[in-house]
């Protein structure tokens, strides 16, 4: 590999500067969470007082509250609703209709969608809240589970229902003794990408949040902090949050890995 | 077996129908009502919005959100193409930890990301403070609040999606087909543009229309980097439901904007269907 | 396994509904950030034994948005211009106000009862008020500007270093004044004389900005733009060569007021609460807090004259403000003001 003839030279330059465009501003955020002064334009020491000002911020701290609950309602709901589309979907080849169907949550404009709701909810005469974040949360994360664990399937041979049948075996028990071992793993690689499109959804959530400080979810109050006003507090949550959201990353790949395996 | 598989899809279908194909449907509805006076919707039909959203006034906006979406399109091709090329050259072992590498940033927090380039590009902000030092420029460059900060904000946005695509197809040609063509004689550049580049139009389409789909209906970036004085699709539907308080129209524009986007990825799936019983024929 | 995960996701759902049902036993105020001291609510709690939220809108357009697709429910007070105000009146969702439950009105400048929005104050309770004018660095623009003009048409040293206010009215108030015509027209020339002016303006404006205009003359981004009086103080207190004029072609007098929705359940905490802000030493707290000022006659009487002296627009009085055009809702016209702001925002 160490022959690069001068295209390949000029092609590992080009991705060198690619990664520096996709990391640069995110190390710049990180770094400024460090800086005293909390300001880009000059370095006036280490520090980690912007932490501990967030730490503080009871609103943050409650928007993260929020999110983790939508999160974790949405992906719950989506996991196990998702999970048995994927499943009847597989058990024959779905109608063409149907596979669009649930491809559509997944390329709808995300503003198209949250209009669409909150002009449902509306006529509904709903009262909106947390709640009502899930719902919609769940519409677009059922989709994507769908799909996730449909591609597990692939590996999936089917007589073995079939035979399991035959020995007598009831559909449940199948299910939790066949069919479930072999699509775990992608059960819960779709869950996972459930809960990290939900924690960041931000458009969606705006739309069909109800009133006050109870159903504001984490990106509203990042979009707020960032609409109002230039607090340096910011940097640090940008750093926690790329932190978090790097660290899950990894988890799943090493998970993916291992089932690969 | 049937009526399990019916009991399996039921819940999905369900909730699937309840809020989003009748959601969806009912914005197509309320496309062909009027606005109160005072906002909220009147019942009396009129096709006056579908003919509104054809004014010269909306239509520009279109023109321009299309403009913008598809110079993002062009650069994040043109920053993609050769990264995806290089990652698909290196060790099989290497290459999924780079491609991780490339998605991680879009794991993480959108706005975040954004807001990352109002600090690097503000008239008072790093990439201006940095060249002033350097003594490259006496003036700071107006970088933010323009067509170029919005662009540059959708790029970052959605580049790692078109690595992704590219790499999926780059990927699948080996490299004794490029091999082939050298040793026939041909030059690198031609064996690009005449093997290479068509073999990988599947990607390129499917990198492009995500793209382009994605930053039409975008929001947050025009808001953002654009400092109110840009105004994309995304924006002039959120104004229509939030700020001008006539949903008639706005759900008229999220109509059209589906509409687009449909025809968008009917065109993507036939010509990526024709490209594969083409290969299907050669092979 | 599988069980836990039901069980959890379970739970979390009945935790949701828990959390709404409580919530149902508190007021809920919309406010715009920081428009308000932090630890209002609370002593406000601690007095009374009322429960109260904080919700927080960036505009006037998006409580409007909201409170039109909720019909107000799960809101019981709102803070909105006076425009929006009427508004609201007018599509029912604003309940009559008890002025029994509100004897801290007597505090009030005789002239904030009859404000010709709502004279009487029927249905809302003014609760500060000002005008909107030029705040600049006055140690860079050069010559100080005086006129809306100077925002406008800008000269070189200000050119791509200005912002104007981003919301539709107040988007349109500079050019209108500096065309001689009411700020709130509906006259389609009129409005269409003003869009041409605007378009021109918008070439040489760095944003359009309501939120952190005051945050760029500090940094240095801007050195003149166009801002309510309250929030040009923010300005100044971060830096004292920040200073406010108000345009000699004059000023709209606006004022933000308090709603109580007409879906609101707790209509007489509602009020306790907006009675509570009356009271002189709370509505003078508010004033020093956000550095605008109240119609409270009481509490601008006991206002620290240090305070007036750092931040001169704090001084401004009643009779001063009342010389200018109040904004008042469009009702019709708002149709061709809206289509008219997307032209400007949307040129190139």
């Amino acid at each position: 590999m160490s022959a690069a003839n001068p295209t390949q030279r000029w092609l590992q330059a080009h991705l060198g500067l690619v990664y520096l465009f996709l990391y640069g501003p995110i190390i710049v955020l990180i770094v400024l969470s460090f800086n005293r002064a909390g300001l880009p334009t000059a370095w006036t020491g280490f520090s980690t007082e912007w932490y501990g000002k967030l730490a503080a911020n009871t609103k943050i701290i409650n928007a993260v509250q929020n999110s983790l609950i939508v999160a974790f309602a949405s992906t719950a709901i989506s996991t196990v609703i998702g999970t048995l589309l994927a499943m009847g979907m597989e058990a024959r080849r779905p109608h063409p209709a149907l596979e669009a169907l649930v491809a559509a949550p997944m390329i709808i404009p995300d503003i198209v969608l949250a209009i669409a709701l909150l002009s449902f909810f509306s006529l509904l005469k709903m009262t909106l809240g947390l709640h009502s974040i899930i719902l919609a949360h769940a519409v677009f994360n059922i989709a994507f589970v769908c799909t996730v664990v449909r591609t597990r399937f692939k590996h999936f041979d089917r007589s073995i229902v079939e035979a399991s049948i035959d020995l007598g075996a009831g559909a449940f028990t199948t299910f939790r003794r066949v069919t479930l071992p072999v699509i775990a793993p992608g059960v819960i690689a779709a869950a996972l990408l459930a809960f990290t499109l939900s924690i960041d959804e931000f458009i969606i959530a705006y739309f069909t949040a109800g009133p006050g400080s109870s159903s504001t979810t984490f990106p509203m109050q990042i979009y707020a902090m960032i609409r109002f006003g230039v607090t340096p507090e910011i940097n640090a949550v940008a750093t926690i949050v790329m932190g978090v959201s790097f660290v899950l990353v990894f988890l799943s790949q090493r998970l993916n890995r291992e089932v690969e395996a | 077996m049937t009526s399990n598989r019916l009991l399996l899809l039921a819940p999905g279908l369900a909730w699937l129908t309840a809020l989003l194909i009748i959601p969806c449907g009912l914005i197509f509805v309320l496309g062909f009502f009027e606005r109160g006076v005072y906002g909220g919707i009147d019942y009396t039909l009129t096709t006056e919005n579908f003919a509104r959203a054809v004014d010269p006034l909306y239509a520009g906006i279109f023109l321009y959100s299309a403009r913008i979406a598809l110079t993002a399109v062009v650069f994040s091709l043109l920053i993609g193409y050769p990264a995806a090329t290089c990652i698909a050259k290196q060790p099989k072992r290497r290459q999924m930890p780079l491609l991780i590498l490339v998605m991680m940033p879009f794991w993480s927090n959108y706005l975040i990301r954004t807001y990352a380039w109002i600090v690097l590009l503000n008239r008072e902000g790093l990439i201006n403070g940095a060249l002033t030092k350097l003594g490259a420029i006496s003036e700071p460059l107006p970088l933010l609040y323009n067509d170029f900060a919005i662009v540059t904000g959708l790029v970052y946005g959605y580049v790692p999606f078109m690595i992704l695509a590219l790499y999926s197809s780059i990927s699948k040609l080996g490299p004794e087909l490029a091999e082939a063509s050298t040793d026939l004689g041909a030059d690198s550049w031609r064996t690009f543009l005449r093997i290479t580049l068509p073999l990988t139009l599947p990607g390129i389409a499917a990198g492009s229309v995500f793209v382009f789909v994605l930053s039409i209906g975008n929001f947050v970036t025009p808001d953002l980097l654009g400092g109110g004085k840009r105004t994309m699709l995304g924006n002039l539907i959120y104004d229509q439901f939030l700020t001008a308080r006539d949903w008639p129209f706005g759900a008229t524009l999220a109509f059209l904007l589906v509409a687009l986007m449909m025809v968008l990825l009917t065109c993507q799936a036939v010509f990526v269907h024709r490209s594969a019983t083409q290969e299907e024929a050669r092979a | 396994m599988q069980k836990q995960f039901f069980g959890a996701a379970v739970a979390v759902v009945l935790a949701c509904v828990a959390g709404a049902a409580s919530a149902q036993d508190k007021i809920v105020i919309s406010n715009w950030d920081a428009y308000m001291p932090p630890e209002l609510l609370a002593n406000f709690t601690k007095e009374t034994g009322i429960q109260a939220e904080l919700s927080v809108h960036a505009t006037n357009e998006e409580i409007m948005g909201k409170v039109t697709a909720s019909g107000g429910k799960g809101y019981d007070v709102l803070f909105v211009s006076s425009p929006f105000a009427e508004a609201l009146h007018k599509l029912g969702l604003a309940a009559e106000l008890d002025h029994a439950k509100l004897p801290n009105l007597k505090n009030f400048y005789p002239e904030a009862m009859q404000l010709p929005h709502d004279p009487g104050l029927k249905f809302s309770v003014p609760y500060s008020w000002g005008t909107t004018g030029l705040c600049y660095r006055s140690d860079k623009v050069g010559t100080e500007p005086t006129s809306w003009n100077d925002l406008l048409k800008p000269n070189d040293t200000l050119k791509g270093k200005t912002t104007m206010l981003a919301t539709d009215r107040w988007l349109m108030v500079p050019a209108l004044l500096s065309l001689g015509y009411s700020i709130n027209t509906p006259k389609e020339d009129e409005v269409a004389k003003a869009k041409d002016l605007l378009i021109e303006t918008k070439k040489t404006l760095l944003a359009y900005d309501d939120t952190t205009f005051y945050s760029k003359l500090v940094s240095g981004e801007a050195l003149l733009v166009e801002a309510w009086d309250g929030w040009c103080n923010y300005g100044i207190a971060e830096n004292k060569d920040i200073k406010y004029a108000i345009a000699k072609e004059g000023s709209d007098m606006w004022v933000d007021a308090m709603v109580v929705t007409a879906a609101s359940e707790h209509k007489d905490a509602a009020q306790a609460f907006i009675n509570y802000i009356l009271r002189p030493e709370v509505h003078r707290w508010v004033a020093e807090n956000i550095l605008y000022k109240v119609p409270n006659k009481a509490a601008m009487d006991g206002l620290d004259p240090a305070l007036i002296k750092q931040y001169p627009n704090l001084g401004i009085t009643p009779a001063e403000l009342l010389k200018f055009e109040q904004m008042r809702d469009l009702g019709d016209a708002q149709k061709l003001w809206s289509k008219t702001v997307t032209e400007i925002t949307s040129s190139n």
